[in-house]
């Protein structure tokens, strides 16, 4: 059987300008100033950028392709190009069959338009005949459950409803190859599975093919049977959905944004910050509800350390509103940090965090004298019950965890 | 399971090799002009409580405003028989036509950018869509003129059939400048400034409140490189037979639509590539 996406060697290469605006659009007036010196200089200030490089991979219809990556990566660059909104700069694609992409819901939804108006405006953007349209009118209406207002321009929709409708009618395309990208961001827990799930049906009854990009690594291993990992701009995994998700997760774990205050070669600083749970190092920066988590930070100087350098570090842990839950130092204890050598590694251990789930940020400062350096590291408190969930959604609770067993005994 | 017709269909996309797969996807999303032409018509009179009306009373109330200033306190004088209300609006119908082609035109890619950046398809017909929009409003705004001929009594001569490829025309004079203004405004924003500008210029350098006939002889060859005193002149003819037939003034809007068609074409197609990324 032939493929039905072919990709060799596909690159997109973009110009970055320095010292221009960063957007594309420039004012004539910009261009006129820069006329003379663009004549004259014959090097051009922009310099090339490759989004996507030498990527090259098969598909075969019914493949329910996930693709993964950091922010970065070449992931919608990709997707753009699959959808030819915009045309490579190297290599070829050849694709087999309808396609149909959804880089978001409700392309070309018009707000003044009613609900069916736009049902048949976005239809038709999507690629489906007038007729097409018409046959699956009602489905589309029924899945979206929006009858009632069919008529009602969608600037008044409820932002629920209108990302229902415009789901539903790219639910009921039938190419033959769906592209979509991130569009279960929206929407609540039950319509994101609901989403997923007729996506599934769309793949497995109809034997559709799809091309799936998510930063949700339960939602890529639910409905996908492969996986890319794109990495930099070049496809680094062609393979299994666990084998691309581990690596992804693996090399997702954050290392912190460093802050440095002072450049005084007697002040150490941050150069690495992470996280570890239950001895292990942790991935995409999980912890559960109740591990015991060891927070680890590289420190380095750049004089020759003598004998030794006392420091202090503070921590402070602060909640999702930025609320500081806990803030303390190695003093609390009566301990003392120093470094013997230029580099060093400091670690403290909590036993059973006690956090509910939810965003947290950990942040921590070093220095000798004052402080010289910080670093944040974002994570996430999860409860046990969210890996059963599918890791779909999780309602956050915050708060502090108060170390507990629940038990039921039974009164005859 | 995909039938084998299907995967017959094969689509390849190369580098720097798309033209001739263009033109094919044009003819295969011609349903999307016209829902895109029927978007931007429903769209404009959205939440106006006269609605469509507004399509005539924009030109009916402008023609009112022309011929209080030009007959009534210019005193210039109307052709042959024809009261000085037809003069005006017989032309006013195709300048509107352009004016309105031309700066819809000159936005109508940065006020999609949404679909632009979203969708494929070929990004010519978002700017063809425009002119399609436009030409509705024309068509009905000589519904009204055919009414106000009634009201004078006033008979067309035989060749009225005249203004339809006058029509087209017009419509095609409008898209060539519209497509290169089209283009460069994604790229660079100051053409929506500008184009308000040469439009309000043009109304003035046209004759639509006046007859060509009142043009001085010397400035007549500068008034004719005017692409537009053509096809107001022939709608003149066409409408109310007051002027000969403007052989050598259509002539020169026909070349100035044609070498604008291309250069337009040419510009849009080269930049359409990079739209997506710089809109």
């Amino acid at each position: 059987m032939k493929p039905i996406i072919s990709v060799e060697d596909l690159g997109k290469k973009y110009q970055i300008k320095h010292k221009d605006n960063c957007g594309g659009e420039r004012s004539l007036r910009e261009e006129l100033l820069h006329l003379p010196k663009r004549l004259f200089s014959k090097k051009e200030s922009a310099e090339e950028f490759w989004a996507l490089e030498n990527a090259s991979f098969d598909i075969m219809p019914g493949d329910r392709i996930g693709i993964i990556g950091r922010n970065g990566a070449g992931k919608s660059t990709l997707l753009k190009l699959l959808s030819r909104i915009t045309e490579p700069s190297a290599g070829k694609i050849t694709m087999r069959g309808r396609v149909a992409s959804l880089l978001e819901v409700g392309t070309g939804f018009h707000p003044e338009l009613t609900g069916r108006e736009n049902i048949f405006l976005n239809g038709a953007i999507l690629g489906m005949s007038r007729n097409e349209i018409r046959a699956k009118f009602d489905e589309i209406v029924d899945f979206a459950g929006v009858e009632m207002f069919l008529d009602t321009p969608v600037k008044r929709y409820s932002s629920g409803m209108y990302v229902r409708l415009a789901f539903a009618v790219a639910a009921h395309l039938e190419p033959e190859i769906l592209i979509v990208d991130e569009v279960l961001a929206v929407g609540d827990a039950e319509f994101q599975k609901k989403c997923l799930g007729k996506m599934e049906g769309v793949s497995k009854d109809q034997g559709r093919t799809i091309l799936f990009v998510s930063h949700n690594m339960g939602a890529v291993q639910q409905l996908c049977d492969r996986a890319l990992l794109l990495e930099n701009g070049t496809v680094s995994i062609d393979g299994s959905v666990a084998s691309a998700v581990s690596k992804y997760m693996a090399e997702d774990c954050s290392t912190g944004t460093i802050k440095r205050f002072s450049r005084s070669p007697a002040e150490p600083y941050f150069t690495e910050a992470r996280i570890m749970a239950n001895g292990k190092n942790i991935v995409h920066n999980n912890v559960f509800v109740g591990d015991s988590v060891r927070f680890c930070f590289a420190v380095t100087v750049d004089s020759e350390v003598e004998e030794k350098l006392p420091f202090n570090m503070e921590l402070s842990i602060a909640n999702e509103a930025g609320v500081v839950l806990s803030y303390f130092d190695a003093t609390v204890n009566g301990q003392e940090l120093s470094m013997q050598n230029r580099t060093a590694e400091v670690l403290c251990d909590v036993e059973r965090l006690p956090l509910m789930s939810g965003d947290y940020t950990l942040t921590a400062s070093v220095g000798a004298i004052g402080v010289s350096s910080q670093v944040t590291l974002e994570f996430k408190v999860i409860s046990k019950a969210y890996a059963k969930n599918g890791g779909i959604a999780e309602h956050h609770q915050n708060g502090l965890y108060i170390n507990h067993d629940w038990m039921l005994v039974d009164r005859a | 399971m995909v039938s084998e017709k299907i995967m017959s269909i094969e689509l390849t996309i190369e580098a720097g090799k798309t033209e001739r797969q263009y033109w094919k996807d044009l003819w295969n999303y011609k349903e999307l002009f016209f829902i895109l032409t029927w978007r931007d018509i429903v769209v404009q009179y959205k939440q106006t409580v006269v609605g469509i009306l507004w399509v005539v009373l924009r030109p009916l109330l402008s023609m009112l405003a022309f011929t209080f200033v030009f007959s009534n306190v210019a005193k210039l004088p109307a052709e042959g028989d024809a009261p000085y209300v037809l003069m005006v609006y017989s032309a006013m119908l195709p300048w509107q036509l352009f004016a309105t082609a031309l700066t819809n035109t000159s936005t109508a890619l940065i006020l999609n950018a949404n679909l632009v950046s979203k969708v494929y398809f070929p990004r010519l017909l978002v700017p063809a869509s425009t002119v399609g929009a436009a030409v509705v409003d024309f068509m009905l705004s000589m519904v009204i003129l055919a009414g106000i001929m009634v009201c004078y009594q006033y008979v067309p001569p035989a060749h009225v059939l005249a203004i339809i490829p006058l029509s087209i025309l017009t419509s095609l004079l409008a898209l060539g400048p519209g497509l290169f203004f089209c283009s460069l405004t994604v790229i660079y924003r100051d053409f929506r400034y500008v184009l308000p500008f040469i439009t309000q210029f043009g109304l003035y350098v046209s004759p639509v409140g006046y007859s060509s006939s009142i043009v001085p002889e010397k400035w007549q060859t500068l008034f004719m490189c005017n692409p537009v005193v053509g096809v107001i002149d022939g709608f003149r003819w066409a409408l109310l037979g007051t002027v000969e037939f403007p052989g050598k003034q259509l002539a020169i809007s026909v070349v100035f639509a044609t070498v604008f068609l291309a250069i337009g074409l040419k510009v849009f197609r080269n930049t359409e590539k990079t739209f997506a990324d710089v809109i």
